[in-house]
């Protein structure tokens, strides 16, 4: 287990919304990943120049992180088939769905847009039964 | 100027998402996992991401314009519809398996772990699945209502 870290986790959520706010002041567009992301990979109309080198950035945020002796956790929870399924399933529900954690999850509540609340209550609910479904029944 | 700025923007978020742990996917499934042993980090997270937003962009919106923009581009659509339930629950499957949504995804790319590469090339391919099957002709006809300045942009 990852262990609670309350206070990291708060300075890491400020500045997850701190980013979200330059964006918003700079290029006027909500900080969603999965729309960043994917706007990267528009078969027609690729207008991506701002999500590649917001992309750029997440990866360089990561790689400071690294630099200073951050020592990044990763300990996966599936094996490499099932991160493959879950990977298809996180990237196409996003699409369809219109967002992720960051862009319905932070931007879109703290909006309090009543699209961005309901697919955040649909995804953590359904997210809580997978984990109860493939720890505790399966 | 602007690059650097949206360059500055991405590097907080993934310097955020590693801070807070949310790159490792135990953390994000402890959360997920109420009848385990449960573990709150993730609310903390979400908790001060969204109160920095929430007024954050209550300031920002009283502007005439982005710094570097023509217009805010926010999202327009008002409808709770089968796409938006549909896919937040696709999305809620995927992310109860895997422990990652896609921005601790990519930022977790760092950290070497191949299973990451293969979650993160996964996801690539279930965005670009969307968009070959619902994007293609939307897209010409966002454009009219982009030189307006209103795009329905998907967040």
């Amino acid at each position: 287990m990852g262990g609670f870290t309350p206070v990291s986790g708060l300075l890491g959520g400020i500045l997850i919304g701190i980013s979200a706010a330059l964006l918003m002041l700079f290029e006027g567009r909500v900080a969603g990943i999965s729309g960043i992301v994917g706007g990267l990979l528009r078969p027609l109309g690729w207008r991506g120049g701002w999500r590649a080198v917001f992309v750029a950035g997440l990866l360089a945020g990561g790689v400071i992180y690294e630099v200073f002796g951050g020592g990044m956790r990763v300990q996966l929870e599936a094996s490499w088939p099932a991160m493959i399924l879950a990977g298809l399933l996180v990237g196409f529900g996003t699409r369809l769905g219109s967002g992720c954690t960051s862009g319905h999850g932070v931007c879109g509540m703290a909006r309090l847009s009543r699209r961005s609340i309901s697919a955040t209550l649909v995804f953590m609910v359904v997210a809580v039964i997978t984990v109860f479904v493939t720890r505790h029944v399966l | 100027m602007k690059n650097l700025a949206v360059f500055f923007s991405g590097l907080l978020f993934g310097l955020g998402l590693a801070v807070s742990g949310m790159t490792d996917p135990a953390k994000v499934i402890g959360f997920l996992d109420v009848a385990g042993r449960w573990n709150p980090t993730l609310a903390f997270v979400m908790g001060g991401a969204v109160i920095v937003t929430f007024f954050a962009f209550r300031r920002i919106m009283r502007r005439e314009r982005p710094v570097f923009a023509q217009s805010f581009e926010l999202p327009e659509k008002k409808t709770i519809d089968g796409k938006l339930v549909g896919g937040a629950a696709v999305f809620g499957i995927g992310w109860g398996i895997g422990g990652f949504c896609p921005g601790p995804a990519v930022v977790a790319l760092v950290s070497g772990v191949w299973p990451v590469f293969a979650f993160v090339a996964a996801m690539l391919a279930g965005m670009a699945l969307h968009a070959i099957l619902f994007e293609g002709e939307s897209v010409s006809r966002r454009e009219p209502l982009r030189m307006r300045g209103r795009v329905r942009e998907r967040s």
